[in-house]
């Protein structure tokens, strides 16, 4: 069990999230009204999202097959039948005075989502209930002294709020159970996992308590936007409740807000002013049933999820358990591998990937920008399992193809790039170079064992790079003993 | 159960309902009255009676996802007390 440590003892952090993510569908939840992102203010907005007088909710059928799929996804249980309430506030970008989500009925109930951690070890994160929701417009505050704007382009787009068990216990954990839910949704493609644009947000609840103790008073941390915001939020609130407790005082349950700029949390609302949302089932609505043959259906359309591909990875390429999760975290990026690594040694494109490839990735923003494909990669690494060039000579090849999108073998071709392997022509190589350094090779040879490196460079060096380096080592061992 | 003023007050709140205060007690009164007329429904023994989640026994209808093109901005906003650039624009709200 990881705890903190305070002034007065051990402390143990009891943290559950509550994700909303943005289900991927054309239109909104109960209305026909496009979701696309970045248009016209209210320009996506139909009277029902407007909640204009008499107009009736009618449920999308794909935010309910995305919502069955992710729970799915979670090995989670389907209810068969869920029931929408209004959930009632007053606030400026909800139209209608109440939202319509799901509390005693939920879509989706327990279950449970594995993540791995740092050190190997694997831990399984109970799922509470996934439900669907109505998402509410936006309000811009920023731009007028004293007016707020509001667009509701975004007010009645699908959401699935997913709750976890409060069984995380570190800012590693949350951050682990966070990625592993977006990448879990965007294999299944019923969120993008957009966190920039507000796709996927965060409500993190934190209490702590003495190792084994009753569960301590929570706070919650509203609207967390992303994964490094979330472990900081919980590392700041952490240190906040455990002073607060050991100079005496004790935690208040309230509603807090993350300042990024900052690092830090504040009050937004205490325990006092919150809301009272007065749910009821919604009457314009009927319970939502189900068959188990819908539920099979959908079943049968999830594709392998990152747990069972990195199962495969592992056995069929010979992978570590590190590099399968790297590989299999982005669907697209598994997908390369596995035609990189086609015909070739695993664990050998699983270094090129997940090594040089990464970061010309990195670099350029994105899978699609980097001018390598996956095939151009599989015959780069097949020029070195057959020792046409080194891994050295490879670095240089793959230069080049990304800069200009050649396949490997035209690169080898044009610039005679071919590895020496002949025994007899690395020999000379060795000889000429020792004889020029006479002097060290008697250090070499008085213990200074540290020089064999030097050997190895000048030699390569004087191949212009193209000595098969392990030929090479293996020669010079010798010549020099 | 009984319908205290506080409650009428507390309900009257979260409707955003203005309500005098002496017609705080006369609410009450009239609530109560319902309640109790509602209450006659505990004289029948349910406990062996499915709950009715429903007046009609169909299931929720879906419908396909495919968007109307129509945008309705104009019309949205012809009642909005204020617009700017197609926006509504309220008295500023900051939590």
């Amino acid at each position: 069990m990881k705890l903190v440590e305070g002034k007065t003892g051990s402390w143990e952090v009891v943290i559950g999230l509550e994700v909303h993510a943005q289900i991927i569908s054309n239109t909104k939840l109960f209305s026909g009204a496009p979701t696309g992102f970045g248009a016209e203010p209210n320009a996506q907005v139909s009277f029902v999202d407007a909640a204009f007088p008499g107009m009736l909710p009618v449920l999308n059928r794909v935010c309910v097959e995305q919502a069955v799929r992710t729970g799915l996804g979670l090995n989670a249980e389907i209810n068969l039948t869920s029931v929408f309430e209004r959930k009632n506030y007053f606030y400026q970008d909800l139209p209608a005075g109440y939202q319509i989500s799901q509390y005693l009925h939920p879509i989706v109930g327990k279950g449970q989502l594995k993540i791995e951690l740092a050190d190997g070890e694997t831990k399984m994160i109970g799922i509470t209930r996934l439900h669907l929701e109505q998402d509410a417009g936006k309000s811009l505050h920023d731009q007028h002294p004293n007016r707020t704007y509001i667009d509701l382009n975004r007010a009645g787009v699908a959401l699935m709020e997913i709750v976890s068990e409060p069984d995380i216990r570190s800012p590693e954990e949350a951050g682990a159970y966070v990625r592993k839910l977006r990448s879990i949704m965007r294999y299944i493609g019923s969120c993008d996992g957009n966190m920039e644009q507000g796709n996927l947000r965060c409500d993190v609840n934190i209490s702590v308590r003495r190792p084994g103790a009753e569960l301590g008073t929570r706070c919650e941390i509203k609207n967390v936007n992303s994964v490094r915001f979330v472990m900081q939020s919980i590392d700041y609130e952490v240190q906040r409740q455990i002073e607060v407790i050991e100079s005496g005082g004790s935690i208040a349950q309230e509603t807090r807000l993350f300042d990024p700029t900052l690092g830090t949390t504040r009050t937004m609302r205490t325990k006092e002013d919150a809301h009272d949302y007065r749910y009821f089932p919604d009457p314009d609505l009927l319970p939502l049933r189900l068959t188990e043959d819908f539920v099979a259906q959908q079943k049968a359309k999830l594709p392998e999820l990152p747990d069972q591909k990195k199962e495969r990875f592992v056995k069929q390429y010979n992978l570590p358990s590190y590099d399968a999760d790297f590989l299999t975290a982005e669907r697209e990026l598994a997908n390369f591998y596995e035609e990189a690594a086609k015909d070739v040694d695993g664990k050998l494109a699983a270094n090129w990937v997940m090594g040089d490839f990464s970061a010309a990735m990195n670099k350029s923003g994105g899978l699609d920008k980097v001018q390598v494909t996956a095939k151009s990669l599989n015959a780069l690494v097949k020029l070195i399992g057959n020792g046409t060039i080194s891994g050295r000579m490879a670095k240089d090849v793959f230069i080049d193809m990304l800069e200009t999108g050649k396949d490997p073998e035209s690169i080898v071709n044009e610039k005679g790039m071919v590895q020496v392997s002949d025994t007899a022509s690395i020999e000379k190589l060795i000889d000429d170079v020792l004889v020029q350094n006479q002097d060290k090779v008697a250090e070499y040879r008085s213990g200074k064992d540290k020089l064999f490196g030097f050997f190895v460079g000048q030699t390569m060096k004087a191949s212009q790079g193209k000595a098969n380096p392990q030929l090479l080592n293996e020669l010079l061992l010798k010549k020099l003993q | 159960m009984t319908i205290t003023r506080e409650t009428v007050k507390k309900v009257a709140h979260l409707a955003r309902i203005e309500i005098k205060d002496d017609e705080e007690t006369q609410f009450a009164d009239e609530l109560n009255k319902i309640v109790a007329w509602i209450e006659q429904l505990n004289e029948v023994n349910t406990s062996n009676v499915e709950p009715l989640d429903h007046a009609v026994s169909y299931s929720l209808r879906m419908r396909e996802d495919s968007p109307e093109s129509n945008n309705h901005a104009s019309d949205i906003l012809k009642n909005a007390q204020e617009t700017v650039l197609d926006f509504f624009s309220v008295p500023k709200v900051v939590e």
